[in-house]
């Protein structure tokens, strides 16, 4: 740390200029790297044609992209206090998706806004990250400790998992629950609180599975027994698969995937682009593709680790947490390891509402690490 | 410190850890990949090539049927034709009421389009309507934005041009069986027919043809991107059927609004110029698809349009018979050509009566004088002196009673009955049952075409069978040539005594059916009437002036006529049943002139293969 970071540590605020200096680019490259995989992967599915794809999706980051540097250079503490307004807005949303959402493929999940569709769902798993950086940022090990002291973040957690359950989206439910174990985590929970829930999912899940949708226990078993159906439920994955399996090693070329051209590939656009891409681009490409999104991922971590103020430092794991589990989600359903979820594989699926909240969330990952520094002055020094 | 210290290196442990978890995931997700891509990657690849491209059969384009002078009975009608294919449309309710307000559909197509679709996979497509013209398909091209979903085709439909007039010999095609399908896969083909009834049904084999197999790159959804190889099938042989279609055409008139068949035959080589039964049907209606009602209608209606009554229909052939018993005798030397046979009116065989159809009888006649008046006396006695058997015997030489191997499927054999069937039975054969034979009553059931046999085979002494297929793919087929078949054996003479008496009963004075005779200069026509019972008439009613044309239509016996012609060069037979016509001379006598006329004056034996049909275009439609 130069003498002149360390004169500026107790400063309030930042000069424009300084912050733009603070920007970690590198990691804005990456993110702008994997925008462009999008790209050219959606440039590929509408057969060598910007249209109607790859276009849209290079504008959408572009505009994306000023959303995140605006909210870099907000004041961290500002954003802060904005966490409960965020997470109670989100809430409010969920309950009424619920109630005039439109339906899509079984599920209602979406809601207009502005002439938008967006999924609440999506801004809730931001919005709960802030929330709980927010309540825990004063905690400190001691009251980590104290059950009652646990009690209001485990609910805040569980109020959007049951609202998303009941939309029904299973994929996102469970995104939601570990981001927010992530945060649970990071900010101390003691360990045998985490075996004790982890004992409690155990016998929770057969039951909940009972009360699956038809759709969503259908998912399950032609998960396990694709060829049963190879035409209805199971056509998806059976698909994906042969377009991961004609890749091989080193894929037929950009332009040249046979299974995505021809739209054999169901979705591709969206959920089932890593299929198309992997094709393409053979296993060489895929991992090129997943070591660019572990990059992605540990930058978040890293970044955490970097920041001094704990409501900073929770947020980049939750953040980091989120992005996370999209590409786990995304990636083990393409390749037939767990269930079909319907998430998308961020900044590279076509898809403007969603591209545009996890921006907000590297925005704010971003203002986290420019006002690394900040002093909130309120959180205890013991605080985790 | 070191309280703020405890909290900081949790946290950074926790983050670290939890980063290692992540670091984890990944590799697995990396195995994962490495799994699919690459160690099962060639097995994949393969299965994607067998998803892009898609083996379709392509159906064969059916053989057609001409009559013998190249004439189309059977063709294939280029049409264009509406497919709707569910994937492709957001609304297939809509899809319809927009295609509807262009061309009409009514309900039940409605409701059988919905159902197809139901059934099928949601990219195969199901016709919706079948045949549209230009003007349609123009239209439906116009509108196509308002018809997502909709597709036209050009597909090939079975046409008959003929109708009605030819309906019987030609048959018709209609959609396979479940079972059918089952068995050969290639019948799945849209539009796919086979035939159902007559030649169409009997020849289906040679008509069918092979599928051809296109190789076709389709995307998910099943729709062809383009087409990578094509390898056409082989189209059914065109038939060349013996029929002459004009003679056809006037012997159908002839029988207009009769419940009747005919036959005419080439006598010297069996092939059949015209074969009507009346009333019949517009084959052309099972191609649009026959309605419930329709269908009811033609199974209920007393006429039989549906039956082909020249095969089908069975008669007892009454005096027609005649010639066949007068051969036996002649040729088991049980009567002789100059032996004379006193007709009182009756005969008493043990201790029944027979009585002859001329109350009060005939006196002596000869053979011939038999055969010209149709004495029943005389025949009673012949049938005496042979027994059952011989005359059994001698009808199979003659072809009554045995398979024709006419290529209908609807064609039945007739029965001709043995002494040994009836004790089979369990019955005693009495000799009342042998005479009763000698007249053509009894237990004979014969077709119209089986009597035509008979007549061709009494005017020129060979083994001539009936058959309609003269050419398969232009080539003409064994059967032609009056040496393609063998002599009967019988001995000549015996054969022309018979053809005398036959020519006595139309030429001669006092003969049974001197109305039939031709009003042609030079040429004669011979021949033999003949009326089959319905009812059984008792002596009794003989004796009270028994009167069947006071009965009731369904009751009164049928009508037969038997002839060839010309008498001294025999070319033509024909046979001529009016089904519940009464006595024999007076309906079918008039009948079978009027059609031996048209016979002689078109003369149909000779007007063959004046145009070849393979020389016209395969698959140039009707």
């Amino acid at each position: 740390m130069s003498v002149l970071d360390r004169r500026l540590l107790r400063e309030t605020s930042l000069g424009l200029a300084h912050k733009l200096w603070r920007v970690s680019w590198l990691y804005v490259l990456l993110l702008c790297l994997l925008a462009g995989v999008g790209f050219a992967a959606l440039y590929s599915v509408s057969g060598g044609s910007l249209t109607p794809y790859a276009g849209k999706h290079a504008l959408r980051f572009a505009v994306s992209l000023v959303v995140m540097l605006a909210i870099a250079f907000t004041d961290i503490r500002f954003i802060a206090r904005l966490s409960w307004l965020a997470y109670a807005g989100s809430l409010a949303l969920l309950v009424l998706v619920l109630r005039i959402g439109h339906v899509g493929k079984g599920a209602e999940r979406w809601i207009d806004i502005a002439g938008v569709q967006w999924q609440p769902s999506e801004m809730m798993k931001i919005a709960l990250v802030m929330a709980l950086a927010a309540y825990f940022r004063k905690a400190t090990w001691e009251r980590m400790g104290d059950p009652l002291f646990l009690l209001p973040p485990a609910l805040m957690v569980a109020a959007p998992v049951a609202l998303i359950l009941k939309e029904p989206n299973l994929g996102t439910a469970v995104i939601v629950a570990a981001v927010g174990a992530a945060v649970f985590l990071a900010a101390g929970i003691r360990w045998w609180k985490v075996g004790l829930m982890l004992g409690l999912i155990g016998i929770a899940a057969p039951i909940g599975y009972a009360h699956l949708h038809a759709y969503q226990r259908a998912r399950i078993t032609t998960f396990l027994h694709p060829e049963r159906d190879p035409l209805g439920a199971g056509y998806n994955i059976i698909q994906s698969k042969i377009a991961l399996g004609a890749g091989g090693l080193w894929g037929q070329g950009f332009l040249h995937g046979t299974q995505g051209n021809l739209d054999f590939l169901p979705e591709k656009q969206t959920d089932f682009i890593f299929s198309m891409l992997a094709e393409e681009f053979g296993y060489v490409g895929s991992l090129a593709v997943l070591g660019l999104l572990a990059l992605i991922v540990g930058g978040a971590l890293a970044m955490a680790l970097g920041c001094r103020h704990r409501y900073g430092r929770l947020l980049a794991v939750g953040i980091g947490m989120n992005f996370f589990m999209y590409v786990f989600v995304n990636v083990a359903m393409v390749t037939g390891a767990i269930p079909v979820g319907g998430v998308p594989l961020p900044l590279v699926s076509q898809g403007g509402s969603a591209m545009l909240m996890v921006m907000v969330g590297f925005g704010l990952l971003m203002s986290a690490w420019v006002h690394r520094d900040a002093d909130f002055g309120d959180e205890p020094p013991s605080g985790v | 410190m070191k309280r703020e210290d405890k909290g900081r290196g949790v946290f950074t442990r926790r983050v670290l850890l939890l980063g290692a978890g992540q670091l984890g995931v990944f590799g697995l997700l990396a195995r994962r990949l490495y799994q699919v891509q690459v160690v099962e990657g060639a097995r994949y690849a393969t299965l994607a090539r067998h998803n892009r491209i898609s083996e379709r059969l392509i159906a064969p384009l059916r053989g057609r049927l001409f009559d013998r002078s190249g004439v189309v009975l059977a063709g294939n009608l280029a049409n264009w034709r509406a497919l709707l294919i569910a994937d492709q449309t957001p609304d297939i309710g809509a899809t319809l009421d927009a295609f509807s307000s262009l061309i009409p559909l009514d309900q039940r197509e409605r409701e059988r389009i919905l159902r197809e679709l139901g059934r099928q996979r949601r990219f195969i497509p199901v016709l919706v309507e079948k045949s549209l013209d230009w003007q349609q398909m123009a239209t439906l091209e116009v509108h196509a934005p308002d018809l997502p979903g909709i597709l036209i085709d050009v597909g090939n439909t079975r046409v008959y041009p003929l109708a009605e007039t030819m309906a019987h010999v030609v048959g018709y095609v209609a959609p396979p069986s479940q079972e059918e399908v089952a068995a050969d896969p290639a019948l799945a083909l849209p539009g796919t027919r086979v035939g159902r009834a007559a030649t169409e049904k009997f020849c289906e084999p040679t008509l069918r043809g092979e599928p051809g197999v296109a190789q076709l790159e389709v995307n998910a959804v099943g729709r062809v991107i383009r087409e990578v190889s094509r390898e056409d099938g082989v189209p059914g042989a065109d038939i060349g059927l013996c029929i002459h279609s004009e003679l056809q055409k006037l012997v159908a008139a002839r029988l207009q609004n009769l419940s009747a068949s005919a036959v005419v035959l080439d006598c010297r080589n069996g092939e059949v110029l015209a074969m009507v039964s009346s009333p019949s049907f517009d084959p052309n209606l099972f191609i649009t698809g026959v309605s419930p009602e329709q269908w009811r209608s033609w199974n209920e209606d007393p006429l039989a349009p549906l039956t082909n009554k020249a095969v089908a229909g069975l008669y007892a052939p009454g005096s027609t018979f005649k010639p066949v018993v007068a051969m036996a005798g002649l040729e088991a030397h049980a009567v002789t050509l100059t032996e004379h046979i006193n007709c009182p009116g009756y005969i008493d065989i043990g201790t029944s009566r027979f009585h002859c159809w001329k109350q009060g009888g005939h006196g002596p006649l000869d053979l011939r004088g038999a055969i010209k008046n149709s004495c029943d006396v005389y025949f009673y006695e012949v049938a005496r002196r042979l027994g059952m058997d011989p005359m059994a015997a001698m009808a199979k030489r003659f072809g009554l009673g045995v398979p024709l191997g006419i290529e209908l499927p609807e064609a039945r054999t007739g029965f001709v009955p043995t002494r040994e069937w009836w004790t089979a039975k369990g019955h005693t054969w009495n000799l009342g049952d042998t005479v009763v034979h000698g007249i053509g009553q009894g237990f004979l059931q014969l077709p119209p075409l089986a009597l035509a046999v008979m007549v061709a085979r009494v005017a020129t002494g060979r083994a001539v069978l009936p058959h309609l297929v003269r050419t398969i793919g232009g080539t003409l087929q064994r059967g032609a040539h009056p040496e393609d078949w063998p002599s009967l054996d019988l001995t000549d003479r015996y054969l022309r005594a018979v053809r005398e008496g036959m020519w006595e009963v139309v030429n001669a004075p006092g003969g049974t059916a001197t109305i039939a005779r031709l009003p042609l200069p030079g040429v004669q026509m011979a021949g033999k009437t003949g009326s089959a019972q319905v009812l059984h008439v008792t002596s009794a009613q003989y004796r009270h002036g028994f009167d069947s044309a006071k009965l009731p239509w369904k009751l009164r016996p049928h009508a037969l006529f038997v002839a060839f012609a010309p008498a001294n060069a025999p070319r033509y037979a024909l046979s001529v049943v009016v089904e519940h016509g009464n006595a024999g001379p007076t309906v079918a006598g008039p009948l079978a002139r009027d059609i031996m006329t048209d016979v002689l004056v078109l003369d149909p034996a000779n007007a063959a293969a004046a145009a070849s049909p393979a020389a016209s275009p395969a698959g140039s439609g009707a």
